[in-house]
């Protein structure tokens, strides 16, 4: 009964397209949801359970992208073969960039991350014999998954909702093996965890490497169902987007991440009615939730129910150990 | 060649400064809460912005410079008291999205103030080039110059000479140790919030004769003035300054001689390398992990 919940969901996600087939929120805003979902899940293995911050993870969505833009328009690769390629490439530069910068700590990664996710902006902007610059790819072909070819928002909402299922069980079944274990052990306290005997370095590693890879193939898919790509899908306002959908939903929750996923998603789409009004409330949106629900909409939301609950007397008694914060401990600082 | 060097190296002091002084607002902010405000490149875009309305409004540059710089002091103080402070001691990643939040949110309300276009600031001092050389200066680069190293000595003598000052260092320290001593630490990072706020205004005001001004001017400047930040080593000011100035400079130089659109690239490229060989900076403090 460990995956009850991932049943439920998937049950929901199954029956949505059944009950509306031609709404355009539920098909064409959820497949957005759901690519969405796979990138949150991803980086929330990262940020959540390992506690490393990273402001550049669209990066790694736009090499999955560009990988399956040029590979197929440019050399007529078939898409699969260009979406493993996709995976090798961001997966292979993961794991050379991982130590590196995974050896650094707080505001420092977010730096490192962050002047990583503008040089690969940077890059496909300029690099133009290959990516087409600022204008981007066009006339992606549509995704040929042997002999059927995948046609039609309700085909792609199956696809990419298929996808996300796979990367929200397969984020489940990490977190609760002996890695998800390692992982959780990092994020409490680095040190500590290599008292335990943990390699937190390879640790650290393979958790970067495997939420690139979410990325990269949630990048693949975006760049045949667009049919079309630009370094505007892949810049820094993408990677803190990301970062806000992990920590709206909850952080170190897999349905945290993808519910955070699908609220931004349908938060910012609301919000384009509001026109010029949509960054100032945006940006107010993002500050409130962060200060009133600091663990998210998910997590904070379930919490608040479940007190509710034992408060009526009803309801399992479930404690939990938060860790003390560290608000009072100080790193010494430096002078001036 | 070499005049050519000498020009950009001109063009990268002047644009270095800028990054200085926006670095110095990140480190003042990150000595007294830990806290990364990714919103001081906004206090740099509402700094010149202010500035251009107020003066299309009618009043004399000073004036108006004066008026831009004391309301996005009080923007400063307004976010710290209902963005920063409620949320004290909250992880690194909901500080720095609840700055960010704060970054779009100034960036939406100024976007319905002023429109999307292009905003200038008439220079101060006329816009005639110096020959220097075969270099040539804008007055507004000496304007810029001459800003930053009165707002950099001006820093420095408020941290060393001033009980203010010292107080605030004290905090940076230890915040704890401080409240002890009889320090009023909420004080404290009101005022850090509010010089920080100044300072990154002062900037705005400066260089938006150069550059130009619009609602999204703050967005790189203030990537580039984290990064001056966390090449000096976080927290410490004038590690920023050495910081910015470093970075302005390679990026003229890297412009210049390389690519001027990979200009953002090389710079940050610059910064990664100075992080995987000193992980916290080049003058940062080593800091060791506590169980």
């Amino acid at each position: 009964m460990r995956l009850a919940g991932f049943y439920g969901f998937a049950a929901l996600v199954v029956l949505l397209p059944l009950l509306f087939p031609n709404d355009y929120f539920v098909i064409v805003v959820g497949a957005s949801a759901g690519l969405h979902a796979i990138l949150a899940v991803g980086l929330n293995l990262l940020v959540g359970y390992a506690g490393q911050i990273s402001l550049g993870h669209a990066a790694f969505f736009g090499m999955g992208a560009y990988a399956s833009a040029i590979l197929t328009t440019r050399f007529g690769w078939p898409g699969l073969l260009a979406l493993l390629a996709g995976l090798l490439v961001a997966g292979l530069l993961a794991w050379l960039l991982a130590r590196p910068i995974l050896r650094l700590r707080g505001h420092y990664l977010a730096m490192a991350t962050l002047g990583f996710g503008v040089i690969v902006h940077v890059i496909l902007v300029q690099a133009t014999d290959w990516t087409g610059g600022p204008d981007g790819l066009s006339g992606i072909p549509p995704l040929n998954l042997s002999g059927w070819t995948v046609e039609g928002d309700l085909q792609w909402y199956g696809v990419i909702a298929a996808a996300m299922l796979l990367a929200i069980w397969l984020s489940l079944n990490l977190v609760d093996s002996q890695i998800g274990r390692a992982l959780r052990a990092v994020h409490g306290s680095e040190f500590a965890a290599q008292m335990m005997g943990i390699d937190t370095a390879s640790a650290k590693t393979r958790v970067f490497v495997v939420s690139a890879l979410f990325a990269a193939f949630a990048g693949s898919l975006f760049a045949h169902q667009q049919a079309f790509v630009s370094p505007d899908s892949f810049n820094l306002a993408v990677s803190v987007e990301l970062v806000t959908m992990v920590v709206l939903g909850g952080i170190a929750s897999t349905f945290g991440a993808a519910c955070g996923a699908i609220a931004l998603t349908l938060l910012r789409q609301g919000l384009v009615v509001f026109e010029d009004y949509e960054m100032l409330i945006h940006g107010a949106l993002l500050m409130a939730v962060m200060i009133f629900l600091p663990q998210g909409l998910f997590v904070g939301l379930g919490q608040a129910l479940r007190t509710g609950l034992r408060r009526c007397g009803l309801g399992r008694r479930r404690d939990r150990h938060r860790s003390l914060s560290t608000a009072g401990v100080q790193d010494p600082g430096s002078p001036p | 060649m070499p005049e050519q060097l000498f020009q950009f190296l001109l063009t990268g002091i002047t644009v270095g400064s800028l990054y200085a002084l926006v670095g110095l607002g990140f480190a003042l902010i990150y000595n007294a809460s830990d806290v990364v405000n990714f919103a001081q490149g906004e206090f740099v875009m509402l700094g010149a912005m202010l500035t251009i309305a107020l003066l299309g409004a009618g009043l004399p540059l000073p004036l108006a410079a004066l008026a831009a710089t004391g309301l996005t002091v009080l923007v400063g103080l307004l976010l710290e008291r209902f963005a920063i402070e409620p949320a004290l001691g909250a992880p690194v990643v909901s500080t720095i999205i609840i700055t960010i939040g704060a970054a779009i949110f100034l960036r939406g309300a100024a976007l319905l103030l002023w429109g999307k276009d292009f905003h200038r600031l008439p220079a101060f001092s006329g816009d005639a080039p110096i020959q220097l050389g075969s270099a040539t200066l804008l007055p507004q680069s000496l304007w810029v110059l001459g800003g930053t190293a009165l707002l950099v000595l001006g820093v420095r003598f408020f941290f060393e000479r001033t009980r203010p000052g010292k107080a605030l260092l004290a905090c940076s320290y230890n915040r704890t140790a401080a409240q002890l001593v009889g320090i009023n630490v909420r004080v404290m990072l009101r005022l850090a919030y509010g010089l920080s706020a100044g300072l990154g205004a002062l900037a705005g005001i400066l260089i938006a004769p150069i550059t130009f001004s619009s609602y999204e001017a703050g967005v790189m400047l203030g990537l580039k003035g984290f990064s001056a930040a966390i090449v000096g080593g976080m927290g410490n000011p004038m590690g920023a300054v050495v910081g910015g100035l470093l970075l302005g400079v390679l990026e003229s130089l890297g412009a210049g001689l390389i690519s001027s659109g990979y200009k953002d690239a090389i710079a940050f490229l610059f910064v990664l390398m100075v992080l995987f060989f000193e992980p916290t900076g080049l003058f940062g403090h080593k800091v060791a992990e506590r169980v």
